[in-house]
């Protein structure tokens, strides 16, 4: 008890320390504060509260920060118009040079002296490929988001959701990689089997050899889009309201009944936009479809015979040996790419922007 | 006493006989899972269409079609249907598990082959097709300063673009930049490639090199710049949300100006989820291969300059080697591919931990 109640007492009547920092002692500041807000707006109307604040400055830190972050989100706006536009200047030279017709050829031989090259079998692979891949991955993505959310003990569910997002991380040369060395085997042998025995339907037929096929392709991109998918609908299941599951089963629904009447009406616009995202990465897959297909030309239904190619492989593949058309040509596929893509994803997103209240578990 | 004599007879049913549904007995479903697989063995293998993966594969359908069957006769269509799916859902699972698990199994085995420090400290540089050594020291190099200088480029760029959709933006503006950006989302990789080909190497940088354009390791990170941006300003636009309002409002009432609300109260408060955002978007970044490839052009020896000549980096290294024809490259794309995936997996794992521990977590 030695200071404290001296150090109390000297605060409580307003000590020399405290009035020694101010001009003025403190019951003046009022005083002094309204001042000039009479002298700034000598008319006096209306004035209220609000007079007291400072008036915006023209070049303050407030606009200067404003208009920063107004400059950052113009930035995302002239970067995808740059994307168009420098793709379509370094396009049109080599397009111009083109002798075949660019939607119709079916080759890719823009290096030569006479430039011959066509989209058309590029564009045809894409399609085929991803569709394929995606037919594949989203019945057994949605399977297993079903699983992780309503079937699996909880904890499991949480384990094992978390393990499905780190594969979503995994690279895809690695799956590439994994493709081209590993899955290729078990699927040349099925693509035999397949060819020996339902050789009478178009997708099954062909000589050999077999392996580096559209089907292995497909499969390395529904491994891929896989998690991605599953990942995205596991969370829409998660989301929806426990009163309208525990209605369905109070109405004696079995657990399927329950899924089909309540998990899967809510999920439905979160479903519909992770399939879209999935088939926005398998268009766009470049490295994992360069090293599984057998890079060839041609409109083929065929799925087991060595080939298929598509716009980002044939990218990737044909990039090292192009001269200056060559490029042109290459970058002129790649808007066709960048068009396809742009379509699907908006699409994909005025779906998830009508309803709103999806918006935020969907993207 | 008349209690206790009824209370030791055995109590009657409280429900009658026809509400109570039959159930299948608890050995059906494995009896009939072995019952379609001898009936499968015996159709594949006597008639010799194919091995065990078709005895299985025609085993799993007649398990499906018996138990829906047996279902169906004791315990009624609607529980037998609620059996099928749930056996379908649960054999998705497993259809999904076995690929993956084959992915993580080779990796780790082939991975350790070449596991050593030669690997680490080693470029491909003076490496023939005949030498066993050789390792990815230029393109660890070349994946750090290329995603290194991207974050640099993105993080800034993402923060202020997210606080201008939620904290100025307002009308059609904002909205339109809010699409773009989900739009952005989904730009293939070889786009963003192609776009910074076109833009800056064949463009931009034949001005710093007299005429002719150079690929540069600025030039992929420019190009993987493109791919995070999105990523970054969408997390950091869903944390910026989660921020309480009255945190806003007590700085407001204090007097603080918004700008320095912003930068001292909303930007501190999210702060966790913008670093959780901007790992998973340093990870996706680093995996990417087909925007290197095009604008960095690879390369066998150690380059430190970002700004000039080509770089190389670790996925475009695994591209690489497992084209290359020497029988000595499977096991350095393997490695390659290991510490590739160890890297982005620490990046994923540690984000997410992050995002647990947050406090403003959904």
């Amino acid at each position: 008890m030695g200071e404290t109640p001296h150090r109390s007492a000297d605060a409580g009547t307003g000590g020399t320390r405290v009035t020694e920092s101010h001009e003025w002692p403190a019951g003046a500041s009022a005083r002094v504060a309204e001042a000039p807000v009479s002298t700034r707006t000598p008319g006096g109307t209306g004035l209220g509260g609000g007079g007291a604040l400072p008036r915006a400055r023209a070049f303050g830190a407030e606009r200067a920060f404003r208009g920063l972050t107004l400059a950052a989100g113009t930035a995302v706006l002239v970067i995808i118009a740059a994307i168009a536009v420098f793709l379509v200047a370094k396009a049109v030279p080599a397009l111009r040079a083109d002798t075949a017709n660019f939607w119709t050829y079916e080759g890719w031989s823009p290096n030569e002296a006479q430039p011959k090259f066509g989209i058309g079998t590029l564009a045809f692979g894409t399609v085929l490929s991803a569709a394929l891949g995606l037919l594949i991955a989203v019945p057994v993505a949605l399977g297993i988001a079903l699983y992780l959310s309503h079937y699996a003990p909880r904890r499991v569910g949480t384990t094992l959701g978390f393990l499905i997002d780190l594969l979503a991380a995994v690279p895809s040369v690695v799956f590439g990689l994994w493709g081209r060395e590993i899955f290729i085997n078990p699927v040349r042998d099925f693509s035999v089997w397949l060819n020996k025995y339902f050789s009478w339907i178009p997708l099954f037929g062909g000589e050999g050899p077999f392996g580096k096929s559209i089907l292995l392709g497909a499969l390395v991109l529904a491994i891929m889009v896989l998690p991605i998918v599953t990942s995205l609908s596991r969370e829409v299941f998660l989301q929806t309201p426990t009163a309208n599951e525990e209605a369905a089963l109070a109405l004696g629904a079995t657990r399927w009944e329950m899924i089909r009447t309540a998990v899967l009406p809510y999920g439905r616009p979160g479903i519909i936009a992770a399939v879209m995202l999935g088939l926005g990465r398998a268009l766009g897959e470049t490295i994992a479809l360069a090293m599984t297909l057998g890079i060839t030309f041609g409109i083929s239904f065929n799925l087991i015979q060595n080939g298929g190619n598509t716009i980002a492989a044939n990218i990737a593949n044909a990039f090292g040996e192009a001269n200056e058309t060559g490029r042109g040509a290459l970058i002129a596929s790649g808007l066709v790419l960048f068009a396809i893509t742009l379509i699907v994803n908006i699409t994909a997103r005025v779906i998830i922007y009508r309803r709103r209240e999806f918006t935020e578990s969907a993207a | 006493m008349t209690t206790t004599v009824t209370s030791h007879r055995p109590r009657p049913a409280t429900t009658p006989d026809t509400l109570r549904t039959k159930r299948l007995p608890r050995y059906a479903a494995p009896a009939i899972a072995l019952a379609a697989l001898l009936v499968a063995a015996a159709v594949v293998l006597g008639a010799g269409i194919g091995n065990w993966v078709l005895v299985v594969v025609l085993g799993a359908l007649l398990y499906l079609i018996g138990l829906y069957l047996a279902a169906k006769a004791v315990e009624g269509a609607r529980s037998a249907r609620n059996r099928t799916w749930s056996a379908l859902i649960h054999s998705a699972f497993v259809l999904a598990v076995l690929p993956l698990a084959s992915v993580v199994w080779t990796l780790l085995s082939k991975g350790v082959e070449r596991l050593d420090g030669d690997f680490f400290l080693t470029s491909m540089n003076n490496i023939g097709a005949r030498d066993a050594n050789g390792g990815a020291y230029h393109a660890i190099i070349g994946t750090l300063e290329q995603v290194g200088i991207a974050t640099l480029i993105t993080v800034p760029l993402g923060i202020l673009c997210a606080v201008y959709i939620v904290e100025y933006g307002r009308g059609k503006f904002a909205f339109a930049i809010r699409f773009f950006v989900d739009v952005m989302t989904g730009i293939p990789s070889i786009v963003s490639g192609l776009f910074v080909l076109a833009f800056w190497v064949l463009i931009v940088s034949p001005w710093f090199n007299d005429g002719r354009p150079s690929f540069s390791g600025f030039a992929a990170a420019l190009a993987l710049s493109v791919l995070m941006l999105p990523t970054v300003v969408r997390s950091t636009e869903e944390m910026l949300r989660l921020v309480p309002a009255p945190l806003r409002e007590g700085a407001y009432a204090l007097g603080v100006p918004k700008w320095k609300t912003i930068l001292r109260v909303v930007l501190p408060t999210a702060l966790p989820g913008i670093v959780t955002g901007v790992m998973l978007a340093i990870a996706r970044a680093a995996g990417e291969t087909a925007p290197v490839l095009l604008v960095a052009g690879g390369g066998a020896a150690i380059n430190f300059n970002p700004f000039e000549n080509n770089q190389s980096s670790l996925s475009l290294f695994v591209y690489q080697q497992a084209g290359d024809a020497s029988r000595f490259s499977p096991a350095r794309a393997w490695t390659a591919a290991l510490t590739l995936v160890a890297l982005v997996l620490i990046l994923t794992i540690a984000a997410k931990l992050l995002a647990r521990r947050n406090r403003l977590g959904r």
